[in-house]
């Protein structure tokens, strides 16, 4: 059975249908890249996906259970974390807290737990710091050592990007959602960060669903390609199928003298 | 020199200085003498304006790349121009109050004002001096600058001093009880400090900070770049001292400025608890007094023998247990309702609780339970050994004020670095993204109210036993604002702002119902809390002492980076090359 199952999935604002009945699913261990033209729904898709936004119809069945209407922290207590297109990190608090956050769902001491300082709390603290520096070791040495108790908003563009995956791997969930992960950075940035989200399956386990509109990249990581165009599911298949596919060409990458995949 | 600037400054002198003397500032200050007998405090006010002013205006503003006008003369000038625009249109502002009668609309317009304003002198006279007052005090302002900064930074130091033992003449007197000697060098018979004091002060301080110029930031310079171990030491040996300090001062100090304390202890208990709900979860509680009245009266009840209807007579403590209780009641009741609230919304929404809560306890239909208007009387003091303390006794009763905030602050620095307050900061910087990130933010904004309401309930039921009555005049919106003045003041989401905040404002100009230490200010104690609030959040909106967390961090980032460019000797663009801790 697949990890996440969604059937006609529908999501309205106000006269502008975002979603219109989206059929989508995918595996555990499966790495599936989203595409589309701006404004083709991909990141309302993510945001009802991840809860911010009830849906108006359809069903999302993950790992068995129905999380259409459910909190957003409740969903990632299930196991989808995501991150954003324009990054949001808690600019104020430092790298590491940033990270340590995401570990509120697995973890339990409470406000008279932290007053009296239990034994308990101690070592689930201690556990909540050693994780979270496992997670960012993940990134080499880019958010590690002297970058622990730095502010967020003096990281790097790159760096907070990195820094949000993060934070979402270190919700332990089992479904990641990656909105634009490469944008903005430079190609060997783009590169690096490729790699990683190859990675991200083959030594941690993952399950990864990212919008992308750098090709290069949905061409290197993706198993499956997902293209949405006006709220409604176009095609999907392997990369190329989808780069042949004579309707995602005219929807999405215009004509084909002006292909940019250059394929 | 900008003739048409001087001018402009002028004329804001002239505005300000009449303003102070309408409103019956001067007349009111002049009661205190700073240094006996040639300086009052309200000439030090009226004549502080026109060398604050012409102080600022000679102020210039360096941008990178544009050529600036050394100080020079010019600012002499300057100065000049703002003293005589000034004092001219004040000594005409005198003139107009001393023709016209305006007492029936302001009351401060007349006779007492104007003599004062002309130094007991004929009315032509007096006007001459109050210009020539404005004139020199001015050119002072703009000569200042022509001074070189260490030894402007030191006379300025000098300064302060004076002024913070004129101010702080009570406390001085009781610490130096043992030493009558002391005192009466220092202070002259009827108040204030005498001239030869004052000279001894500014001098000795102006030349100690002259000496040890920069001492404090080297001191913390070394103190940072040591690792953990070594800043231990220090930090304890810092602990210790302030717990004796703490411990032994009451002692020392008499009774009425122990008063005072205990009234600053108890808004530091409820600046620290509104600083747990604004400060670090980000929630604008405007309603804040209502869960000290429900501390307040729930005490009352369960202790007083005068309770209307039903007094069970509890001791003090048991009944701190029931308040406990009855506190986090209402921080549910009040969190549940506005959980889905944000930012001005939820501000409003408390601002009604508050005053619900107040408007309750008034009314006749609870008037059986809480006495309505006249409140509950005969509360006892705390119970302890056997013994019953009060406010009567203010030196034994701040104990129990020590202890509790002792509490409130261990509670604030546990919960900042620990799970729930991580929380509380994620849902204060994004509240959405926090959820996205797991964290529940309606359990999360719950805790917090119920925090910052049990924090306030200790300080209710302090207050009850230390007045032993309850009335509801007490509770209104003006503590609520009060108390959130002191959290902004002191530095949102710092603990040590927040204490330094309450010893400020509470302790120097006075909380809504007592005086603070300067008797004088009580009549204008919202004008300059309004004053002191509108320079904060233009100059330094980060509080007295910014969150610690933050400049910690900052600070840090400075050092490290230092080490990395040592290490490299050069500037690179890619920041991510391995650093040096």
């Amino acid at each position: 059975m697949a990890l996440l199952e969604i059937t006609g999935l529908e999501k309205v604002f106000g006269g502008i249908k975002a979603l219109q009945g989206v059929d989508f699913s995918i595996d555990e261990g499966e790495i599936v890249s989203v595409i589309g033209p701006n404004g083709a729904g991909k990141t309302s898709f993510f945001n009802v996906i991840s809860g911010m936004f009830p849906p108006d119809g359809g069903s999302i069945v993950f790992d068995g259970d129905n999380l259409a209407g459910h909190e957003p922290n409740e969903i990632t207590a299930r196991g989808i974390a995501r991150t954003f297109q324009n990054v949001r990190l808690f600019p104020n608090m430092t790298v590491l807290e940033n990270v340590m956050v995401a570990q509120h769902c697995r973890t339990k001491s409470g406000l008279i737990g932290s007053v009296l300082r239990t034994p308990r709390q101690r070592a689930e603290e201690r556990m909540i710091e050693e994780k979270a520096k496992n997670v960012l070791a993940f990134f080499g040495t880019r958010l590690a050592g002297y970058r622990y108790d730095q502010p967020a908003f003096v990281l790097s563009y790159a760096n907070r990007r990195r820094l949000e995956i993060a934070r979402a791997m270190a919700t332990e969930a089992r479904l990641l959602l990656l909105d634009e992960p490469t944008a903005g950075m430079n190609p060997r940035e783009t590169i690096e960060l490729t790699e990683l989200i190859g990675k991200l399956r083959s030594e941690r386990g993952f399950t990864v669903v990212l919008i992308e509109h750098d090709m290069k990249v949905v061409r290197d990581v993706s198993d499956r390609v997902v293209v949405l165009d006006h709220g409604v599911k176009l095609a999907e298949g392997s990369y190329a199928e989808i780069s042949s596919n004579e309707q995602v060409i005219e929807a999405y990458l215009g004509r084909p003298a002006e292909s940019e995949t250059g394929e | 020199m900008n003739l048409r600037k001087g001018v402009n400054r002028g004329l804001i002198t002239g505005l300000a200085m009449s303003f102070v003397g309408g409103i019956g500032m001067v007349t009111t200050f002049n009661n205190k003498l700073l240094i006996d007998p040639i300086l009052t405090m309200g000439y030090a006010v009226l004549f502080g304006i026109p060398f604050v002013i012409a102080l600022i205006s000679t102020k210039r503003v360096v941008l990178e790349g544009v050529e600036v006008e050394p100080h020079g003369a010019g600012d002499v000038l300057f100065g000049a121009v703002i003293g005589l625009v000034g004092g001219v249109m004040t000594a005409l502002y005198v003139l107009l109050i001393n023709a016209v009668d305006l007492t029936e609309t302001f009351p401060n317009m007349g006779p007492p004002t104007v003599q004062e304003m002309t130094f007991h002198q004929d009315l032509y006279v007096g006007m001459g001096l109050l210009v020539l007052g404005t004139v020199v005090a001015a050119t002072i302002g703009g000569t200042v600058r022509l001074i070189p900064e260490r030894v402007r930074q030191s006379l300025a130091q000098g300064l302060l001093w004076v002024l913070a033992f004129a101010f702080l003449e009570l406390i001085v007197e009781d610490i130096f009880e043992f030493a009558k000697v002391v005192t009466q060098f220092i202070y002259a018979q009827n108040g204030g400090l005498t001239v030869a004091s004052a000279t001894v002060i500014f001098i000795v301080s102006a030349a100690l900070a002259y000496r040890f110029r920069g001492g404090a930031s080297v001191l913390r310079q070394r103190l940072v770049g040591t690792d953990e171990r070594g800043r231990s030491f220090p930090t304890k040996l810092a602990l210790l001292l302030i717990g004796v300090g703490v411990v032994v001062l009451p002692m020392v100090l008499g009774g009425v400025v122990n008063e005072l304390l205990i009234n600053v202890s108890l808004f530091m208990l409820m600046g620290l608890g509104l600083n747990i709900v604004i400060g670090m979860a980000g929630l604008l509680d405007l309603g804040y007094v209502a869960f000290f009245a429900v501390g307040a009266y729930t005490t009352a009840v369960l202790t007083a023998a005068q309770s209307p209807t039903w007094n069970p007579e509890l001791g003090w403590w048991g009944a701190l247990a029931v308040t406990m209780v009855m506190a986090v009641i209402a921080g549910i009741m009040v969190g549940t309702p506005v959980i889905r609230m944000r930012g001005d919304y939820l501000a409003i929404v408390t601002l009604g609780f508050g005053e619900i809560v107040r408007i309750l306890l008034l009314s006749d239909w609870l008037k059986p339970y809480f006495g309505g208007a006249q409140g509950i009387r005969g509360i006892p003091g705390i119970n302890i050994f056997g013994q019953r303390i009060s406010g009567v006794d203010p030196q034994l009763f701040i104990y129990f004020c020590i202890f509790f905030v002792g509490i409130a602050v261990l509670v604030s620095y546990r919960l900042l670095y620990s799970r729930v307050g991580r929380a509380w900061a994620a849902m204060r910087e994004d509240e959405d993204v926090a959820e996205a990130t797991g964290v529940g933010t309606v359990g999360a904004k719950l805790l917090a109210f119920v925090t910052g309401a049990v924090l306030a309930s200790f300080a209710g039921a302090l207050m009850s036993a230390k007045i032993g009555t309850v009335f509801t005049n007490s509770f209104d919106v003006l503590v609520s604002i009060i108390i959130l003045v002191v959290v902004i003041v002191g530095g949102m989401g710092s603990i040590p702002g927040v204490m330094v905040g309450a010893l400020v404002l509470i302790g120097v100009l006075g909380g809504p119902r007592s005086p603070g230490l300067l008797a004088e200010f009580s009549q204008y104690k919202l004008l300059i809390y309004g004053m002191i609030l509108i320079v904060m959040m233009l100059k330094r909106p980060e509080g007295l002492i910014p969150s610690a967390r933050r400049s910690r961090e900052l600070h840090h980032e400075e050092l490290t980076q230092d080490a990395w460019l040592d290490k490299k000797g050069q500037f690179s663009t890619d920041q991510a090359e391995e650093v040096p801790v």
